[in-house]
Order: structure tokens, then sequence, then C-alpha cells
């Protein structure tokens, strides 16, 4: 018997910081001081928001460059930054200004403002991660535990550890390496869980633990 | 009266089970609710639900209203309008007024509380007992805070800041304030007698009641007689409208204790909508919630064509009862409605005119927009994710980091 797997979740409060953008330098500019806790809310929220949604929207900056100021090619760019590579806040929130100041090189006409009311505002959360009380102590016990545990849990595991806490892989993983199914913690940690909605990569989980708990 | 666990089919037992575990981190800690009207508006109508929920899950709160006349109502009212950018004058009585008002309610923190929660600005001066009387302050704004009177908010300004916290329900009402901002949306209540499901014949009694014939379609607009809701704009709508498809219009709402203009925007719209019988204005006392709920479920479109918006929670009912919504992008509509996704969005009487022909004609996409819409209510505008931030709210007043190990 392996070491026990403690569901645990985290429920966000989304913080307003009072400061807003109204054109892309503007954007820039707020992004290079922005806290890390503000990336990651504006490129993980549609995902918590929408997760009904699928394709969901991509990342704020994404959907507001292109909604609000009407760049398309600049959003595109943003959009495919690829969140799941990033092992720290601090090396994705770099890649976006990277985008940005590219842009702002190549691009020597004056910035497009968005109108009014729909400056992009910049927010962040405060995030309190909690024991659910929920246990297992095999994979029949995790499956069982999967199936109705709240979706934020699931959240956390998968993202919130790997990038907000820098676990290095999501904690799911980390569990199925320790039992010694290394197979199986491969197989989800190849998962790019940002193209998904929550609700189908519960159902993806569940599916992949399922065949390894018949064997 | 509902039990917190009547919300388990509708969200999930899982999200119960969070709201349980979050409220015992709270135990012992008292909360008191301030206000400025126990009946009618959106305030009133969420504290009524949300505090007998909150003590079923173990949470200490309770709920005051501070009492006024009709001339410091009168200067709130002002002080509403003044804050969605409508300019309004006000005289250094007015201003002293509304302090001693506010110096006289003092009495309604008699009893300890942990956490001192105000609602809106009617109350916001008794901050000026937060040295005597102890605890954590927290400043709720219900308003759009988007193009405030300059004078209206430097008198605020100052007490804001004399809070430990502030909560607005959109970013865009966010402004420069050395204290922290909270970003906490309203929410509806599915169990409530305005938005529970009803038998057909429960929702085809109100309409023979008042008249409506469900075999053409009926456009409605839910909300209070109030010029910033721009009822007389939706009258125009109609009658752009009228011209290609024969409906009806319902404008239907209340009055709140606190609203001393209602009356006369009430008459103004009599007078518009007298030539016409297929439209219904309908004045609804207090206790018509369920009027509401009927006259929304037989709706087959819902408009909310507000000029200015706190938030628009009617937005969410008509949503929830996965009806196709066309409102007003302002306050905090945008984060009700996805435009072409789970609703549309307008900007003028002809824009709403225009999409309300389009979805009459195209009941298909109507009906999308509408499944989506309660979705996207589902997970972000009930009563048990409101619940859920506040608990946050309450607990993050003791906690200083981004992450928190509870």
């Amino acid at each position: 018997m392996g070491p026990e797997f403690e569901f645990y979740t985290r429920l966000n409060l989304p913080v307003l910081l009072g400061v807003k953008a109204r054109t892309v330098p503007e954007l820039l500019d707020r992004l290079r001081s922005a806290p890390e806790a503000s990336i990651y809310y504006h490129t993980h929220r549609f995902l918590q928001q929408h997760h009904y949604l699928s394709p969901e929207p991509p990342n704020d900056f994404a959907f507001w460059v292109t909604g609000s100021l009407g760049l398309d090619a600049l959003g595109e760019q943003l959009a495919s930054v690829d969140t799941v590579k990033f092992r720290t806040l601090t090396s994705l929130q770099r890649r976006f200004v990277e985008i940005l100041e590219a842009h702002g090189r190549e691009n020597r006409s004056p910035a497009p403002a968005s109108p009014e009311g729909e400056e992009f505002y910049f927010l962040s959360c405060r995030t309190f991660i909690l024991p659910t009380r929920l246990k297992a102590r095999d994979l029949a016990e995790f499956l069982s535990v999967l199936k109705t545990v709240s979706i934020n849990s699931i959240y956390f595991h998968m993202f919130e550890a790997r990038l907000r806490l820098e676990r290095g892989e999501n904690d799911f993983s980390n569990w199925f390496e320790g039992l010694g199914r290394k197979e199986l913690a491969v197989d989800v940690a190849r998962l790019d869980p940002y193209t998904m909605t929550l609700e189908s990569l519960r159902k993806t989980l569940i599916r992949k633990v399922e065949r390894y708990v018949a064997d | 009266m509902s039990r917190i666990d009547d919300y388990a089919p509708i969200v999930g037992a899982s999200s119960i089970g969070e709201l349980r575990l979050l409220a015992e981190r709270l135990e012992g800690r008292t909360i008191q609710n301030i206000n400025s009207t126990a009946v009618g508006g959106g305030v009133a109508e969420i504290l009524l639900r949300m505090l007998p929920l909150l003590q079923d899950l173990g949470v200490k709160a309770r709920w005051d209203v501070i009492k006024g006349d009709e001339r410091f109502f009168h200067v709130t009212k002002k002080m509403h309008n003044a804050l969605h950018g409508v300019p309004e004058q006000f005289s250094p009585e007015d201003w002293e007024f509304f302090v001693e008002v506010n110096r006289r309610n003092a009495g309604v923190l008699a009893d300890k509380a942990d956490i001192v929660f105000v609602h809106d600005p009617q109350p916001i001066a008794l901050v000026e007992n937060k040295k005597r009387k102890g605890g954590s302050w927290i400043w709720r704004c219900h308003i759009d805070f988007t193009a405030p009177l300059p004078a209206v908010w430097s008198f605020l300004q100052n007490y804001i800041g004399a809070y430990d916290a502030a909560v607005f329900s959109a970013p865009a009402f966010s402004r420069p304030l050395a204290i922290p901002q909270v970003l906490i949306s309203p929410s509806i209540d599915p169990l409530s007698d305005k938005n529970k499901d009803l038998a057909e014949e429960e929702v085809a009694a109100v309409c023979a009641r008042f008249g409506l014939d469900r075999e053409r379609p009926i456009i409605a607009q839910i909300s209070r007689f109030d010029y910033l809701k721009d009822p007389l704009g939706v009258i125009r709508a109609y009658k752009l409208v009228k011209e290609y498809i024969d409906c009806q219009l319902v404008l239907a709402g209340g009055g709140a204790t606190d609203d001393p203009e209602g009356a006369k925007v009430l008459e103004e719209v009599r007078t518009e909508a007298d030539k016409d019988p297929d439209v219904f204005v309908l004045f609804l006392p207090p206790a018509s919630d369920l009027e509401i709920n009927a006259l929304q479920r037989a709706a087959t479109i819902i408009l909310q064509k507000s000029l200015r918006e706190g938030f628009g929670l009617t937005v969410s009912e008509a949503l929830w009862k996965a009806k196709p919504v066309i409102a007003s992008a302002v306050g905090g509509i945008p984060l009700q409605v996805a435009h072409k996704y789970s609703g549309i969005l307008t900007h003028s009487v002809e824009g709403t005119a225009y999409w309300m022909k389009q979805l009459l004609n195209a009941p298909e996409y109507a009906s999308r927009l509408g499944a989506n819409g309660r979705e996207h209510v589902r997970t972000n505008f009930l009563i048990t994710r409101h619940i859920r931030d506040y608990l946050l709210l309450f607990l993050s007043l003791a906690h200083k980091k981004d992450i928190v190990f509870l």
C-alpha cells in the first residue's frame, strides 16, 4: 500500500487592483509590474468561469487585444502562448512582455485605444487552499473520489499545484508515480488541461485511471 | 425557508461541502450587515435570502437597517444618481444632514460584531464609530461607480478610506484606493419564488390575469420604474419592432421605499403606453415574486435596456429561465452576457429593436442563447457562489498573503 492521496480544494477571491490599460503600450507597462497572482488570474479565469464552454476563450490579454482593440494578429500571438509549458508565473509573465515588446518595435503607427467602458482592468486573486477530508489509499479509492470531488479540487491538483505552487508536475501524476504507476503518471502529465473544459478534464482523468484500476 | 442542502441538486453536493468547510473556519465570529431598506431593491432581496443560509451554515450573521426620513432619502437618491454620473446639485446642508442621520443611527451598532458589513452609501458614515466599536469594517458598493460626479466621490472617499476593505460588483467600478478592493458579483436565488421552477398552469394563470395573449410573442422588461432603466426607450424599441411583428410588451416592476422618484417615472410610462393596448404597464406590489417569475417564463425575449446599472440582476434571473436576453452593455451586464453567446448586448434603442426582430425570427438561435446563459448563471451568479465569496472575504480579513492555507 502506497502513501495516501489527500484531496485539497482551492477557492479564489478576485481582487481589484485599481489599474487599467487603454492601449497596448499601457498594457505592457502595467503587465511588467503586475504581481504574479494577477498573471495567474488573467491566464486562468476563463477556465473557471466558463467551464461549460469549449473551446474556451484564451487568456484575458489575448481576449482584450482582439475584442476591444481589434488587433487580431497580436491577439493570436498572445492566445497561442502555451501555458502548460511554463513552470513558473514569472516566466509566463516574461513571455507576454516579450510579445508585447516585439509588437511595439514592429508597429510604429499610433496605438489604437479601447472604446470607453472596454478598458483592460487588472485583477488579481487571493487563493484559499483547504483539505476536503477526502482521501484515497489506492487507485480504486482515488477513482471513486475523482467522480464526485468538487471541480475546484481537480483544478487545484492539475493547475494550481504545478504552476502556482511550483511543484514541477501535477499532484495526481506525482502520486501515481509514488504508487509505482509510472505509465499512468506520464499519461496524465502529458495532458494539456488548458485545451479542455474542467468537466471534460474530469472525464478524461476518470477514463485513464479506470484503465489502470482494471489491471 | 430554504436550507443550504436544498441547493445540492442544483450546484452539486461538493460545492455545498466547500461552503461548510469555509464556514467552520469562521466559527465564533459575528457578522453584522447594515443597509437602508428592508424591502425592495436588490440589496434587501439578497440579504433576505442570504442571512438564513449563512446561519444554516453555522455563521453568526445578522442584519440591521438604518432609519431615515424623506429628506434623507431624497439626498441619498441624489447621491445615487450622481454616482451614476447624473448632474445633481448638493448644498452643504445636504451633506451635513446625511452625516447627521448616520450619527443618529449609531444605535444599530449597540451589539458587538467582529465584522461590520455596510451596504451602499446610505449608512457609509457609520464607520466614524469604527475606533470605538472595534472589529473589521467592510464597505460593499452595489452601485455602478464608473463615472461618479467628483463632488460625491470626494465626499464618499473620505469614508471609504476608513474601512478595512471595499467590495465592488464589476471591475470598472474599482477606484484608486489605499484599502484592498474585492470583486464580488451579486447573485440570484434559484429556489426563491422569483426563480424557482413553475408549472405551466401557474404561468398561464398569471398571463390570463394580466390579459396577455400567449399566442403572440411577449417582450418583457422587469425592472423598477426608474429613468436609469430607460422604460421609455424600451417602448420606443418595441414600436420599431411592432411595425413588422405583431408582439406585446410587458413593463413590470415595483418600487423601493428609498426611491421617491418611482411614481413620476411610472406616470410618464403610463402616458406613453396609453395609446397601445399591447403594451402592459404593471406596477407590482412587493410580494409579487411569483408573478414576476411567471411573466419572465411567459416572455419570448427579455430586455434590460438600462442606461446605467449596478449589476442588473434581472438579467441573471432571465438567463436562469433560459430566456434569450437583450441588454445594454452597462454596469455588470457584460459580466452576465457574453455577446452572441449567452445573450445580446446593445447600445441603443435601434440596436435593441434590430436584435428583437432577429431573435423573434430565429427562435432556434434565441433558444441556444438562453441555454448557454442558464449554464453561465449556474456557474457564476447563483447565491451559493455569492455565499462562498462572502465567506472568503470574511476569512481574508485575517490573512494577508496571496496564497492562504486554511
